[in-house]
């Protein structure tokens, strides 16, 4: 006798209710599909809550210069030309009309002047270009795709984690899950699956990352037979708090540099000018001066402040000063807001970072600088798809948002992930719709794999002295941190898959104690094997990548190598091995190459 | 650093649960939940609780800290006195799942229900509405609602009268204001917010508003003006169409 488990029918199975998720079930339920999203935790409470800065779009709303050719050519840049050019352009085009879409189901952007939604400057574009408001843009993006959601007929299954992806014939059949609250299991059949878990950022010690990022999508695709690439490019955002320890890691938004905040290290100095790269030479002010009159507004005639560079570029930056002994006093740079803006000004535009660090750390940022320094954040890297329609080398299996890989190359530019999850998200969602509608029915998934999979994660269970989850994820962290992070090398890597190796095994042996009911310790259990895929993943990627390029450092290669600039490494399974291989990428067509060679 | 004891509600309020004391180290700026986290770690893997941002930010983490409700992430054990042991508990005003854990479903179901944005047409070719800041600013204050529940768990008609199934809460009266006082919304929810939603049982005693993270002034700047707008249309039809088409008040 097996273990009992609900079943569930729909046409379309999104996993994942952030902002490519929600997007994606409302275009498909809007074509018709019956469409369900599963959640692991609230519904309203994934990452994209958290963004804080804004949206890229180019509605030319504060600078009308701005065009789409504009924001594909610095999204092409920002990726230091690695990225997936179609991607690129067709998130470049359609950003504008997702953002008004959003408009047109409630969403309140901050104005300009003549009532039109306002701008705001970021690192690495060109123009003006965030859509948001204040810093809270992914709170208002996230409520708006939920109510249009929950009043489109979407069903919702929240806290209900998906740990399965079962086939049938060749193609996705659709998702096991186990409810958190009772710990019951439930099969939900589909005919396309659209995984929107989002990133990996829990594989670090120091995160900006909540415990739901363990890699689920990027493992179930993975185990589903699906192409993982580019997964040696982590974000490191150069900005997160260090300080109190408790709060080590907590994202300290680029909007901040975006309104005129300035970097220093413990001599006062503004580093960032020593670290201008080659690449953008001419592009920022050079003098303080300068970045004074653009940030009070004259931006025609001047150039953007030198903190403005991409974050790999000020993230790397903020690690040398560091290293050379010239960091804050617990182990950051300063950053300072205070002494460009005036505090009624600050608490406006930056009011949850006012709180944040007024609550969480005693320090007024109206006053005070604040003390900064890098945090894992966002996954470049994830799953392979078509540009077009977001569907893997997998039949009836889709990814989008953070999941998804191609759009930001080697390096993200800020607002490009939220403008990411509804451009990729509806095309996903509506291409998925149309396959499932055409497909006439749902394979048979066969209850031996079921029953099978159940048993596998009931088994911590039934591990009496079992390891405690909790310690190996920490020491599989502190692996990532030390060897995997910010800066890497050969002998590193190779001792991070060394140590992976060994905590696979401790993996195996991990115990969970109690009930079934809300049990954290045996989630962990079994979120422990998607972290731990992901970390190899990495790891692999990254000793493969002999060059440094964007979010990916070697100092054994400290250099860009062009002959990799349009190379994947991609991963996939063979048997219970996990492979790489390298793969080289179609060239840019000649008018997109204009573009980015001529400027736009 | 000093060690300091916590009181946690285990198990579940209705069939059978009580206070467990556990103890734990407490480095410098530490928050409730950091706590929490370390017994989890350390002591009790399967204590339940909810959370995700630990930054203030999604609305995941509410509790009762010494039976005040509070979200655990923005709570610093600075603000008690050292060696002060403290109590948490889930949130009294719903149905206890597990240990923190509560059922908080209705909620969801009351936004279900709540009448959606319905738009006026663009006022710009390109699909935006021309709205203004002074104007969007107002519902703005209610969109910065993370879903934290708390002024729910503090009302008294929910908390002492357990009146969930004719009252949606301070909550949700905060997202009718949202569409209520948005610039490019023709909808209306009055009827709604008096009939289903049972804003008579409001008697603004402003707890709700004293107990919201996000520091939204809910009695003041929506129950209220969500009441006059109620009582207007029911006792001065005229008046109600006067504001409707002026947009103001
Ligand atoms: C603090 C912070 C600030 C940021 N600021 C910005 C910004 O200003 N601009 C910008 O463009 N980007 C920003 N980002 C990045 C951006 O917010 C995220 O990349 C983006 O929101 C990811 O969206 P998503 O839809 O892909 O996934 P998410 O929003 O993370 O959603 C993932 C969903 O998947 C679910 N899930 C995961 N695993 C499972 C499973 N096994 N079963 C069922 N469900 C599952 C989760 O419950 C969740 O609902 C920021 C990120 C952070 C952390
Ligand atoms: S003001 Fe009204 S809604 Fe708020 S707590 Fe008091 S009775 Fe409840
Ligand atoms: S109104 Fe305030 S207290 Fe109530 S749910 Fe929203 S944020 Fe929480
Ligand atoms: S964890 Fe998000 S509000 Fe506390």
């Amino acid at each position: 006798m097996g273990i009992d488990f609900q079943r569930h029918t729909f046409d379309v199975i999104v996993v994942g209710a952030g902002g490519a998720g929600l997007r994606a079930a409302i275009e498909a339920s809007a074509q018709g599909a019956k469409t369900a999203i599963i959640c692991k935790s609230l519904l309203g409470k994934a990452h994209t809550v958290m963004a804080e800065g804004g949206a890229a779009a180019a509605l030319g709303n504060v600078r009308p210069e701005d065009n789409w050719r504009v924001h594909f050519r610095d999204t092409m840049r920002g990726g230091k030309m690695h990225g997936n050019w179609r991607m690129a352009q067709i998130h470049a085009q359609e950003a504008p009309d997702r953002i008004r879409e959003l408009e047109q189901w409630g969403a309140l952007f901050d104005r300009t002047k003549d009532g039109k939604i306002s701008q705001r400057p970021f690192g690495g574009h060109t123009y003006t270009r965030l859509a948001h408001v204040g810093d809270r843009t992914g709170l208002e993006i996230i409520r708006v795709l939920q109510d249009k959601g929950v009043h489109s007929g979407i069903s919702v299954f929240m806290e209900f984690t998906v740990f399965h992806l079962p086939l049938a014939d060749g193609r996705v059949a659709g998702a096991l899950a186990y409810d958190r609250e009772r710990g019951r299991f439930h099969l939900f059949g589909a005919r396309a699956v659209i995984l929107a878990t989002g990133g990996i950022g829990k594989a670090w010690q120091i995160t900006s990352n909540s415990w739901e990022y363990t890699g689920d999508g990027h493992a179930l695709a993975y185990r589903a037979g699906a192409e993982l690439i580019d997964m040696e490019f982590v974000q490191f955002h150069p900005t997160g708090m260090v300080w109190p320890p408790s709060v080590r890691g907590i994202l300290v938004t680029e909007g901040v540099r975006g309104e005129g905040g300035v970097l220093r290290n413990s001599e006062g100095k503004r580093f960032m000018y020593d670290y201008l790269p080659d690449m953008f030479r001419g592009e920022f002010a050079e003098t303080d001066e300068e970045a004074d009159r653009w940030v009070a507004g004259d931006q025609k005639n001047n150039r953007r402040p030198i903190e403005l560079l991409t974050r790999d570029v000020v993230a790397r930056a903020i690690t040398s000063e560091i290293k050379a002994g010239r960091g804050s006093k617990h182990g950051g740079v300063y950053l300072s807001i205070a002494e460009k803006r005036g505090p009624e000004y600050i608490k406006k535009k930056l009011p949850s970072m006012y709180h944040q660090f007024k609550e969480l750390a005693g320090v007024d940022i109206t006053r005070e600088a604040m003390e900064v320094g890098p945090t894992t954040h966002y996954v470049m890297g994830g799953v392979k798809v078509d540009p077009e329609t977001q569907e893997t080398n997998v039949p009836g299996l889709y990814a989008a948002g953070e999941t998804a890989a191609g759009l930001h190359g080697a390096n993200r530019l800020g607002g490009n992930s939220l403008s990411d999850l509804l451009v990729f998200g509806r095309r996903a969602g509506g291409a998925a719709a149309e396959a499932a509608l055409a497909v006439k029915s749902g394979g048979e998934i066969p209850d031996g794999d079921v029953q099978s999979m159940i048993q596998q994660a009931l088994a911590p269970f039934e591990r009496e002295g079992g390891e405690n989850p909790y310690a190996v994820q920490a020491d599989l962290q502190r692996a990532m941190q030390e060897n995997a992070g910010i800066v890497r090398d050969e002998a590193g890597l190779r001792a991070a898959l060394a140590d992976i190796e060994k905590l696979r095994a401790r993996a195996a042996g991990v115990g969970a104690w109690g009930h079934r009911e809300f049990n954290p310790g045996w989630h962990t259990c079994l979120d422990l094997q998607n972290l731990l895929i992901v970390s190899e993943a990495t790891c692999r990627g990254a000793l493969l990548r002999t060059e440094s390029r964007g979010g990916h450092t070697r100092t054994d290669f400290p250099e860009s190598d062009p002959k990799q600039a349009r190379v994947e490494y991609v991963i996939r399974r063979r048997g219970e091995e996990m492979t790489v291989e390298a793969r080289p990428q179609p060239d840019l067509p000649p008018d997109l190459d204009k573009i980015i060679k001529e400027g736009a | 650093m000093a060690k300091r004891t916590f009181r946690l509600f285990r198990g579940n309020r209705e069939t059978g649960g009580d206070l467990k004391e556990y103890t734990v180290e407490c480095d410098e700026g530490m928050v409730v939940l950091d706590a929490v986290h370390r017994v989890q770690a350390e002591h009790a893997p399967d204590l339940a609780c909810r959370w995700n941002c630990k930054a203030g930010k999604c609305g995941s983490c509410s509790a009762e800290v010494n039976g005040k409700p509070r979200l655990m992430c923005m709570t610093r054990l600075s603000d008690y006195p050292p060696g002060m042991t403290l109590t948490i508990t889930p949130m009294r005003a719903f149905k206890s799942l597990r240990d923190l854990v509560t059922d908080v479903s209705k909620n969801y179901e009351n936004n279900r229900r709540l009448p959606h944005f319905q738009p006026r047409r663009p006022d710009f070719p390109d699909g935006e509405f021309r709205m203004f800041q002074y104007e969007v600013e107002r519902p703005q204050e209610f969109r910065k609602c993370i879903e934290c529940f708390l002024c729910q768990d503090v009302c008294h008609v929910l908390r002492t009268h357990e009146k969930h199934e004719e009252f949606i809460g301070p909550a949700f009266f905060v997202r009718a204001a949202v569409y209520e006082m948005h610039p490019a919304d023709e909808g209306d929810r009055l009827a709604h917010v008096k009939e289903e939603g049972g804003i008579g049982y409001c008697n603004i005693t402003k707890c709700c508003t004293e107990v919201c993270p996000e520091h939204i002034h809910i009695t003041d700047n929506a129950i209220i003006p969500l009441k006059e707008r109620v009582a207007d249309r029911h006792y001065d039809p005229l008046r109600w169409l006067l504001r409707k088409l002026t947009g103001r008040g």
